[in-house]
């Protein structure tokens, strides 16, 4: 952030220089590796040691008075615990086709009971809950990536290319994802990598939006100014000051995308686009389910509809203590 | 006021005509041969029929040049022809899209009605038990697929205690479809849930907004009970930004809808949607990509300007 080892000043005379080098150290820790400019400055004297009490850590504070947030939070947790470490643990069958333990209810052997295959449930719980959760997570970021490259070119150049760019992300966004989903997942094979992409590619829109008005008004920072006096191009701007700039409202909607993602897979499962078997998802496992429903096997249904609720429900939990945290900070600006 | 109107317009044609080539990018991306997926991959063996075939349908020109066609077709409501079902687009969906439109616009009407009133609540009782109550109902909804709280609704009322039939009405005309309105009871319910669990967030965080403005502070210091302050000035102005934010819902509206189609086999739009889609019937995907796309951008639209012309203070 500094040029020659200068410590950045604070272009908001209401900020000290000091809490503003470590608002940019805050901001660097999420995006990039903590500049060294910091540690040195504080070393040789520079800046005053000890704990200013920084804005992420005000945010911090904020999130976790938060109670339904931090419960989101110690739920997701147990849920990624349950799915990734949880079958090294529990060994159920997941794979192998056994007609002679179809269906069998919750008892000795089988906590959840079987599915129609045969296959203990509370294993495959694990196994497909990987697979949601990684869907989810990385079609997230996929879509906060190119959504926020797009977002911050765009308003950062603003004027024609600002137009353009944004027209195209309004065509898209009339276009329900539902409907360019099922076009796009027809033309493909619905693997988990190809299944990552198509979520990606078309929900990356609101992101562009969002990050697109931030942008429109960071360009117009003294910092971004003084960069590009001192000759800073229009990558160095867009990368190291705007995309990072805007990291709160990034984060707090990769949280949300992450809850929507998870849903459409749920949804592209259901409607017999999702991923293929043998493996499936929590909305494959609910789908197959809900076909038993009039014959009681309440085991095939209320787990996966279980995982999936809580699941969602926790992120958007955590999604909007994000965002109270986020206020916060912005509230100081 | 009319400049605001006509640039407006302006936009949403400019987003329509991208909207075509966005479609019309997807149309060629689909791999394979158009005329073998017509007459069958027998036809690799007769050079001169697929020949004749692209030169029929124009598959031999340029590309921009069968955008062009295809646009041109489209201006004047051909969507296409759907060699799945042997066809054409249009008439497939004209049987339709009334269809799909008494589903959608009952399901947000009732969403409204319900939505506003619930936000006013939460709004008047901030982080208190009303608030978290349906906070977290909304939230719960927003989370559960939706094809599980169609089924629900379905397990409830209709094999639980048979109220209403398990599927929706499957006659041909609009009146038929009324004729039977007790089977239209469970797929509006559903939509019904999925759009107040989409915008219910808005309706809250409106009347929030309005509760700081200048005018209840008036209405307060003229000696306004809270009822008429509520009822007669908040919730009017509530519904201003809230039919904007519908406007900007509508996609989601219309994914929930094809969903509830599908669980309740009701002949609309989505339900057509879904079928082709795994038949990989693209001129029918595709034609109703841009219908729905189109219906979108004019509800936008006519959210917006609605937005204008009810609320004086919005100049442009």
């Amino acid at each position: 952030m500094s040029l020659m080892g200068i410590p950045p000043e604070s272009p908001d005379p209401r900020i000290s220089d000091t809490e503003f080098v470590h608002e940019i150290a805050d901001v660097a820790t999420v995006a990039e590796p903590l500049p060294t400019e910091t540690e040195t400055a504080v070393a040789a004297g520079l800046l005053p040691a000890g704990k200013p009490r920084s804005s992420f850590r005000r945010g911090l504070e904020v999130f976790v008075e938060n109670k339904l947030a931090v419960t989101g939070a110690v739920i997701i947790a147990v849920m990624l615990v349950f799915c990734f470490i949880g079958p090294l643990f529990y060994h159920g069958n997941t794979t192998v086709v056994n007609f002679g333990n179809e269906t069998l209810p919750p008892g000795a052997g089988h906590p959840l009971g079987t599915d129609s295959n045969g296959n203990d449930v509370l294993a495959r719980l694990m196994t497909s809950g990987q697979i949601s959760m990684e869907v989810g997570i990385a079609a997230a970021i996929l879509a906060t990536v190119i959504g926020v490259l797009w977002g911050s070119v765009a308003g950062y150049f603003g004027g024609v290319a600002d137009a353009v760019m944004m027209r195209i992300v309004d065509a898209a966004l009339s276009i329900p994802v539902l409907f360019l989903l099922l076009v796009l997942a027809a033309m493909v094979t619905p693997t988990e990598p190809v299944l990552i992409a198509v979520i990606g590619l078309v929900s990356w829109l609101t992101t562009a939006r969002l990050v697109r008005g931030e942008a429109l008004t960071l360009r117009t920072r003294e910092y971004v100014q003084a960069m590009k006096v001192m000759g800073g191009g229009s990558t160095r701007a867009v990368l190291r000051h705007i995309a990072p700039n805007a990291i709160g409202t990034i984060m707090v909607n990769l949280t949300f995308q992450v809850a929507d993602a998870i849903g459409f897979i749920v949804a592209l499962s259901y409607l017999g686009l999702g991923i293929r078997p043998p493996e499936e998802d929590w909305g494959a496992m609910l789908s197959n389910g809900v076909t038993y429903v009039s014959d009681g096997y309440w085991w095939l249904i209320v787990p996966a509809g279980f995982c999936i609720v809580i699941v969602i429900t926790s992120i958007i939990w955590i999604g909007e203590g994000l965002r109270d945290a986020v206020e916060v900070r912005l509230q100081r600006r | 006021m009319a400049l605001y109107v006509t640039r407006r317009l302006l936009q949403a044609i400019v987003v329509l005509l991208l909207v075509t080539m966005i479609t019309f990018a997807l149309l060629r991306a689909i791999p394979g041969n158009v005329a073998a997926a017509v007459m069958g991959p027998n036809v690799y063996r007769d050079p001169a029929a697929i020949k004749l075939f692209d030169d029929t349908y124009g598959f031999n020109k340029p590309w921009y040049n069968q955008y062009l066609l295809w646009l041109s077709h489209l201006v004047q409501g051909n969507l296409g022809y759907s060699w799945n079902l042997n066809q054409s687009v249009a008439s497939l969906l004209s049987q339709r899209i009334l269809k799909s439109g008494i589903l959608v616009g009952i399901s947000v009407i009732l969403a409204v009605i319900i939505a506003v009133p619930i936000g006013m609540l939460q709004a008047v009782r901030r982080n208190k038990l009303p608030d978290h109550f349906f906070n977290g109902f909304s939230t719960i909804f927003y989370a559960m697929p939706s094809f599980l709280l169609g089924l629900l609704l379905i397990l409830i009322f209709a094999i639980k205690f048979p109220i209403f039939p398990a599927e929706a009405p499957q006659g041909l005309t609009v009146g038929a479809i009324f004729a039977n309105f007790n089977a239209m009871i469970l797929p509006i319910a559903t939509l019904t849930l999925i759009t107040i669990a989409l915008f219910s967030r808005y309706a809250r965080s409106a009347v929030l907004d309005n509760l700081t403005e200048d005018y209840v502070r008036t209405a307060k210091a003229k000696g306004a009970s809270e009822r008429r302050i509520l009822f007669r000035h908040v919730m009017r102005n509530s519904l201003i930004p809230v039919v904007t934010l519908l406007g900007l819902s509508l996609p989601g509206i219309f994914s929930g809808a094809l969903i509830t189609e599908s669980v309740f086999n009701y002949p609309g739009m989505g339900l057509l949607f879904y079928q082709q889609a795994q038949k990989e019937d693209y001129p029918t995907l595709l034609g109703i990509v841009v219908v729905v796309a189109l219906a979108t951008v004019i509800g936008s639209l006519l959210a917006d300007i609605a937005y204008a012309v009810l609320d004086p203070r919005v100049r442009y």
